[in-house]
């Protein structure tokens, strides 16, 4: 193994068990920050979700990490390879913006897309149509792309994504244009190759599938990665809620709930406590209440959402991009007018 | 084992010349380049008789001095009276009684259609076949009247039939030239044309983007330029066939082209290694282009100067080859992308195939940097994500 490089702090080993690693990768079109030092490391025979707003960077970090445009800056390894497009028939790609050739048979093109990563033309045909067959297509193997519904094209094309069994999957909005049955499917599918030892990696703005899904997640925003790792320990960035009942609204006991405790009286005197997790944890709290008569009713902590932990990572990135973007520009504007 | 570049490139050019040679445009393809042929063969038949009457041919004369100006002061009386006008003359040699004159040695190596030599009383034409058919009688009968002033006696005219002279090969040559140089760019045109369609079909298709994750860029460049080289050939041969039944099944009047100085073969391998040569430079800036392009509309914007260049680049080895041996001639030689035609006219004209090595070895350096410049303009433009706004750190959460 090689040594990193292009790290600020020195040389460091490279971590075998990694089917993609990078570091600070920087890209830029047209003077246009797209991407400002992304950080990633997905682990061999994971599924890996890579999360963010519209526009935040994840699409072309995808392409840096395929190759198919080179950063500015950073270091990227893919399968123990720092050229990715060397590596290119160990991986399956589906673009967000799905593309096939109109005039083409459906097997013709996943034999086609087969032939690229390097699968000869007849045994592609032959998978192709087994492939079909077994995703509930084989009526359409003969028929040409144009006359394909667009989830019938978007299934042939995912087929074609696979069809020469990648180490390495990367899906890009792979749920996007799927109706919910599909998208049942395509995880299923999803699952289906990370328990034969692939590595999935998929982007997605639906944090829904994410957290159904990934074992780790890197959450991009304003080309930055503000999170990466667990699922788990992004949902424990934020504190758990708790909800608690009491059979009466008022007493000596208050004074022993949060400050920000929110409050919501129902019709017979007792009222539901809405409040953060403290730090100290909620015993000392139960404690001063059943003290204080207060009649818990009913307790439940639920840990953070991965949507919520999403949108307060990602909205506080954006802050502090929004922030940063004001301090820049007040500081041009008094260089201007000096 | 084949390198993955090639693989690589082999996988597209596959596709490519598939999806072209089984289109419908691949029938207009074919059907495009026959209309001018067509209408070139109708033009031609109504044509070759008055393009024959309108040579300027110039008929050398070497004869003693004061026979000679004779001759030539015969001719000048009666060219008024003679329908279709009568051929220059133009003395070449004053010879002495005894002297003996090559005619055949200077019908190769001047401009001439033919020489009389001889006297006025047994002149002798030298000449391919046609020009003596056409002009013993006339020369007979200026013979005539350069003796006696009103003819009287026709004298015995002499011939001797050469197979060629040196003016009528160098014509022919010429117009071998010309074609060959149209023939080259209407096909280059034409190629690099659907190449670069082809791109922007891929691009408006989307799936430039699984191409570009899976290959090689230049190994894409080169699947895609050697498949338009291969639907050539296909076109080239239908072509060749289509003129060759022409010819033998009864078209006695389409016009055969005269003998490059290489001959049929060698010029017809260079011609095809021409073709190549203009095709892959054309082809490579236009896919360079085609790369920055998103539509079809942006790629005609974009490949009008392009378009433009090469026209004007036809028209400049065109103009070289009417001025054999000027710096006009070397620059149109020497250039990459006017090469290939400049070279092709010249090989029309000049035996020896050296200065083709050297040429096709110049140009194929050239093609290798451009194809390579190209796929690296191609890579960095055709694959930019959409741009959303001026920073897009600021981007706010979905």
């Amino acid at each position: 193994m090689g040594e990193l490089a292009g790290m600020g702090n020195g040389a460091q080993a490279r971590v075998p068990d990694l089917a993609i690693e990078a570091h600070g990768l920087v890209k830029r079109f047209d003077g246009t920050l797209a991407v400002d030092g992304v950080d990633i490391a997905v682990p061999r025979g994971a599924i890996y979700g890579v999360l963010g707003p519209n526009g935040a960077g994840k699409t072309t970090t995808l392409r840096m990490l395929l190759g198919i445009i080179d950063p500015d800056q950073g270091y990227r390894c893919v399968l123990g390879s720092e050229r990715p497009t060397e590596v290119a028939r160990r991986i399956g790609y589906l673009p967000e913006e799905r593309g096939l050739y109109p005039s083409m048979k459906a097997y013709e093109a996943i034999a086609f897309l087969a032939a690229l990563r390097g699968v000869p033309l007849a045994e592609g045909r032959r998978r192709a149509k087994a492939m079909l067959d077994e995703y509930g297509l084989g009526h359409a193997a003969d028929r040409q792309i144009r006359h394909l519904s667009k989830g019938m094209a978007q299934q042939v094309q995912l087929i074609g994504t696979l069809i020469h069994n990648p180490e390495l999957v990367v899906l890009d909005e792979p749920f996007s244009g799927l109706d919910a049955i599909n998208q049942g499917r395509l995880e299923q599918l999803i699952r289906g190759l990370a328990a034969r030892g692939a590595t999935v990696l998929f982007s997605t703005h639906v944090i829904a599938h994410a957290e159904r899904m990934c074992d780790q997640v890197a959450i991009i925003a304003g080309g930055k990665v503000p999170f990466a790792g667990p699922v788990d320990v992004a949902r424990d960035r934020l504190r758990p809620q708790v909800r608690l009942e009491t059979r009466v609204q008022d007493g000596a006991w208050r004074k022993a709930l949060p400050i920000a405790a929110r409050c919501d009286v129902k019709a017979g005197g007792s009222a539901f406590w809405y409040f953060t997790l403290p730090e100290t944890g909620v015993e000392p709290l139960l404690r001063a209440l059943i003290e204080g008569n207060a009649g818990i009713l009913s307790l439940s902590i639920e840990r953070a959402g991965l949507h919520d932990a999403f949108v307060a990572i990602a909205g506080e990135a954006a802050a502090k991009a929004l922030e940063e973007n004001r301090e820049e520009a007040e500081s041009t504007g008094r260089r201007g007018r000096r | 084992m084949i390198p993955e570049r090639l693989r690589a490139a082999w996988v597209i050019a596959r596709r490519d010349f598939v999806a072209v040679v089984f289109s419908k445009a691949f029938l207009f393809f074919l059907l495009g380049p026959l209309f001018p042929i067509i209408v070139g063969f109708f033009a031609g038949m109504i044509g070759a008789s008055v393009q024959h009457d309108l040579d300027k041919a110039v008929i050398g004369i070497a004869m003693p001095a004061q026979q000679g100006d004779q001759l030539v002061a015969a001719r000048t009386a009666m060219a008024d009276q003679m329908p279709g006008g009568a051929p220059e003359f133009q003395i070449i040699a004053r010879t002495k009684p005894g002297d003996t004159f090559d005619a055949r040695a200077v019908l190769k190596s001047r401009q001439l259609a033919a020489v009389v030599t001889g006297t006025l009383d047994a002149p002798v034409l030298t000449a391919p076949q046609g020009r003596v058919d056409e002009w013993r009688g006339v020369i007979g009968l200026f013979a005539a009247r350069a003796r006696s002033g009103e003819p009287a006696v026709l004298p015995q005219v002499g011939t001797d039939v050469v197979l060629t002279s040196a003016a009528r090969e160098h014509n022919g040559q010429v117009v071998t030239a010309q074609a060959g140089q149209l023939l080259l760019f209407l096909l280059t045109m034409l190629l690099a044309g659907m190449v670069l369609s082809n791109l922007v079909e891929e691009k408006a298709n989307k799936i430039i983007e699984v191409l570009a994750a899976s290959i090689p860029m230049d190994a894409l460049f080169l699947g895609k330029l050697f498949a338009m080289l291969a639907v050539s050939m296909v076109g080239i041969a239908v072509w060749a066939t289509g003129y060759g039944a022409m010819v033998v099944f009864g078209a006695r009047s389409i016009p055969l082209l005269a003998t490059p100085a290489v001959g049929w073969p060698v010029f017809l391998g260079l011609g095809f290694a021409y073709f190549a040569m203009a095709y892959l430079l054309l082809g490579s800036m236009f896919l360079a282009i085609g790369g920055m392009a998103n539509t079809v509309r942006e790629v005609q914007t974009l490949s009008m100067p392009a378009t433009m260049m090469q026209l004007i680049v036809f028209f400049f080895a065109s103009f070289a080859l009417a001025r054999p041996g000027s710096t006009i001639e070397v620059v149109a030689q020497v250039f990459p992308i006017s090469s290939p035609y400049a070279m092709l006219a010249y090989a029309a004209e000049h035996p020896g195939l050296v200065p083709h090595v050297i040429a096709l070895a110049w140009q194929a350096i050239c093609v290798a940097l451009m194809v390579r410049g190209g796929a690296l303009l191609f890579r960095r433009s055709v694959m930019k994500s959409g741009p959303a706004g001026p920073r897009k750190r600021a981007a706010q959460p979905a």
